[in-house]
C-alpha cells in the first residue's frame, strides 16, 4: 500500500481549557475524496488549521506523506502538499485573478531573489512556466474569462472558485477545502460538487471537504467524518454516517428524536 | 522665475531623500503594520558607515596632491555607497530578527515602544566614547563629524539657477533606486510575494510563501535605500553626528503619510511633495519655518486626507 498522503493520530487542540478538537485521527489515501462534517463549532475547521500548521496540535501528531509536521511553519506545510482555501473567502483583494493564482505558483518556483533582479533566463523561463500554469488552473475552475480583473470585483460563486484554483496553483497532494459551496444557492451548489470531484480525477489529488450541508457532501464524497464539540462521533460510507442516531441527534438536537420518538444509545460510561 | 526654479532644484534634492527613506517607512509598514521609528537611525547609521567605509578605502579629497583619477574617485565612491548599503541592510535584518519578530504576535503598540527603543539604542549607542580605536574611532561619539567629499563638486549656473553636479547625481542615484525598487515590488515574484504578505500574511503564509523571509527581505530593502539616501545627503550637507538621522526619519516618515503609508509611488511622490513645499515655504517666507512645514503637512494631511494621497479608505467590518 502506497504511502498515506494525511496521517493524524490523536490530535488534539487545546486553547486554555476549551478543548476545540479532542482526539482526532484521520488517514487519507491518495486521490481520496472525504468530507468533515459537524455543526457549528464542532472543530472541522480547527482540524483544518492543525494540519495547515495555523496551530500547532497541542497533543497527536500530524503526518504529511508519511514524515511528521508538527512544529512547520505554514509555508514549510504547504510546500510538502497541503493547500487550503477559507471559509470566509481570503482572497488578495487588490490582486488580479490571475496574480493571485500566480503568488501560489511561488511555493514551486525555483527562480530566486537575484534571478528576479538580474533577470536572468532561468527567472524568464520560469515565469513564462508559471504564467502558463497560472492560466491553466484558473481555465480548469472556469475563470479563464476573469483572468485580469481584480478579484474582489468578481461575483461570489468565482471568488470561491479562485480560491480553489490558487490552492491548487501550490501543486498539492491534499486539498482542504473549507465549506466552499457556503453561501451558495443549491443548483450552485451541486455544480461545484461536479466541479471538486473532477479536479480529484483530473490532478489525482486527496480532497478533505468540510461542509455544512449533510445531503450535499454525502453525495460527492467515499467517506464521511462527523465531528461534534470536537469529538469524532462518526465515521464511515455517507450511508453508514446517515443512520448513525448520535449524528441526527447532533444536528437535529433531542427535541427531534423524542417528537420522532428514535432512542439513541448513550456513549459508554455515562451516567 | 529665477528664484522660483531655484528652489525647485532645492526642493527636488531634499525630496528625493525624503523619498528614499520614507520608501522604507512604507514598506515596512506595508508588511507588519508597524511604524518603524528607528528607521531615521537606520539612515544615520547610513552615513557613518559611508563615513568609516571611506577612511578604510582611502578616499582621497579633490584638493589631494595628485588628485584622484576619474576611475578611482568612481570606484571608491560605488564602494562607499554599496557597502553603506549593505551594513544598513545587515542592520535592518538584525533589528528585525532580533527586537521585532519575538513580538510579531504581541499587541502592536509593544512592537512600537520597541521600535522607539531601538531608536533610543542607536542614537546614543553611537553617542559614546570610542571603545576601539583602530581601525576606525567606533562609536563615533557625540560630536559631529565631516563627511568626506566622494567627489569633486561641479558648479553649473544657467538663466541665475545654480545646480551641482552632487545634486544631479544624487537626483539620478536615488531616481535609479525608485525605478528599481518600483520594478521589484510590481515585476518581481519577490514583489508579489512581497504585497501578498501585506494583504494577509496568514494567507499567504499557507499559499506557500515564506513570511519571515520576505518580512526579513523587506528590511533589508528599506535599510539599504536609507543607507544609499544618507550617503547621497552627506556627500551635500556634510556634516553627520548621531542624532541627526532624528529630524530626517520623522519627515520621511511624514512624507510616507502624506503619500498614504503602505504604498510604494506614495511615499516617493510624498517625498517629493514635501520636499518641494518645504523648499517653497521657506525660500518665500522665512527659512525658519522650514522644519514646521512638515508637521504641519501631516497635521492637515491627518484633517483633510488620513488614508494619504495614494491611500485608500478602509471600511472597518463590525
Amino acid at each position: 500500500m502506497s504511502i498515506a498522503t494525511l496521517e493524524l493520530e490523536g490530535v488534539t487542540v487545546r486553547f486554555g481549557g476549551l478543548k476545540a478538537l479532542l482526539d482526532f485521527d484521520l488517514v487519507m489515501q491518495p486521490g481520496e475524496l472525504v468530507g468533515l462534517i459537524g455543526p457549528n463549532g464542532a472543530g472541522k475547521t480547527t482540524a483544518f488549521n492543525a494540519i495547515t500548521g495555523v496551530y500547532q496540535p497541542t497533543e497527536g501528531e500530524v503526518r504529511v506523506g508519511g514524515s511528521r509536521v508538527n512544529g512547520r511553519k505554514p509555508h514549510q506545510i504547504c510546500a510538502r502538499g497541503v493547500a487550503r482555501t477559507f471559509q470566509n473567502i481570503r482572497l488578495f483583494r487588490e490582486l488580479s485573478a490571475l496574480d493571485n493564482v500566480r503568488i501560489a505558483c511561488h511555493a514551486r518556483a525555483e527562480s530566486g531573489f537575484f534571478d528576479a533582479l538580474f533577470l536572468t533566463g532561468r527567472h524568464l523561463r520560469e515565469e513564462a512556466r508559471i504564467l502558463s500554469r497560472a492560466e491553466e488552473y484558473l481555465e480548469v475552475m472556469g475563470l479563464g474569462h476573469r483572468r485580469d480583473e481584480v478579484s474582489r470585483n468578481l461575483p461570489y460563486g468565482e471568488q470561491r472558485r479562485l480560491e480553489i484554483a490558487r490552492a491548487l496553483a501550490t501543486g498539492p497532494k491534499l486539498l482542504c477545502l473549507d465549506e466552499p459551496a457556503a453561501g451558495m444557492n443549491a443548483a450552485e451548489k451541486v455544480e461545484l460538487m461536479e466541479l471538486i470531484r473532477s479536479v480529484r480525477d483530473r490532478f489525482g489529488i486527496a480532497i478533505l471537504v468540510i461542509e455544512h450541508d449533510m445531503r450535499l457532501v454525502m453525495g460527492v464524497s467515499e467517506r464521511l467524518l462527523v465531528l461534534d464539540h470536537g469529538c469524532t462521533i462518526a465515521a464511515g460510507t455517507p450511508a453508514e454516517v446517515r443512520r448513525n442516531p448520535r449524528v441526527i441527534e447532533a444536528y437535529l438536537g433531542d427535541a427531534y428524536l423524542e417528537e420522532k420518538q428514535i432512542a439513541v444509545p448513550l456513549p459508554e460510561g455515562s451516567p | 522665475m529665477t528664484e522660483f526654479l531655484q528652489h525647485l532644484v532645492n526642493g527636488l534634492s531634499v525630496g528625493t531623500i525624503y523619498a528614499l527613506v520614507a520608501l522604507g517607512y512604507t514598506m515596512v509598514y506595508g508588511v507588519l503594520k508597524l511604524i518603524n521609528f528607528a528607521h531615521g537611525d537606520v539612515y544615520m547609521v547610513g552615513a557613518f558607515a559611508g563615513y568609516y567605509l571611506s577612511e578604510l578605502v582611502g578616499v582621497r579629497p579633490p584638493w589631494a596632491d595628485p588628485p584622484p583619477g576619474a576611475g578611482e574617485v568612481f570606484v571608491k565612491a560605488t564602494i562607499v555607497t554599496m557597502g553603506a548599503m549593505i551594513i544598513c541592510g545587515l542592520l535592518g535584518y538584525v533589528i528585525e530578527r532580533f527586537a521585532y519578530r519575538p513580538l510579531r504576535h504581541r499587541a502592536r503598540l509593544t512592537a512600537l515602544i520597541t521600535a522607539i527603543g531601538v531608536s533610543f539604542l542607536l542614537e546614543f549607542g553611537f553617542q559614546l566614547s570610542p571603545l576601539v580605536h583602530t581601525p576606525i574611532e567606533f562609536p563615533p561619539g557625540p560630536s559631529p563629524r565631516v563627511f568626506p567629499a566622494l567627489l569633486e563638486r561641479v558648479g553649473y549656473e544657467w538663466a541665475g539657477v545654480s545646480l551641482s553636479n552632487y545634486d544631479i547625481i544624487g537626483l539620478l542615484v536615488a531616481l535609479g533606486l525608485m525605478l528599481g525598487l518600483q520594478f521589484i515590488v510590481y515585476r518581481t515574484r519577490f514583489g508579489t510575494a512581497m504585497r501578498a504578505v501585506s494583504f494577509d500574511s496568514e494567507v499567504a503564509g499557507l499559499m506557500g510563501i515564506p513570511v519571515n523571509r520576505i518580512i526579513s527581505w523587506t528590511f533589508i530593502l528599506g535599510s539599504a535605500l536609507a543607507a544609499a539616501a544618507a550617503v547621497i545627503s552627506a556627500v551635500s550637507r556634510p556634516r553627520i553626528e548621531p542624532l541627526f538621522g532624528l529630524m530626517a526619519g520623522l519627515k520621511a516618515f511624514v512624507a510616507a503619510v502624506l503619500g498614504g503609508i503602505g504604498s510604494v509611488p506614495g511615499a516617493m511622490v510624498g517625498g517629493l511633495v514635501l520636499g518641494l513645499a518645504e523648499e517653497y515655504v521657506a525660500g518665500y517666507t522665512d527659512s525658519s519655518y522650514r522644519d514646521a512645514i512638515a508637521f504641519t503637512v501631516l497635521i492637515l494631511v491627518l484633517l483633510i486626507r488620513p488614508a494619504g494621497l495614494f491611500g485608500r479608505f478602509t471600511v472597518e467590518k463590525v
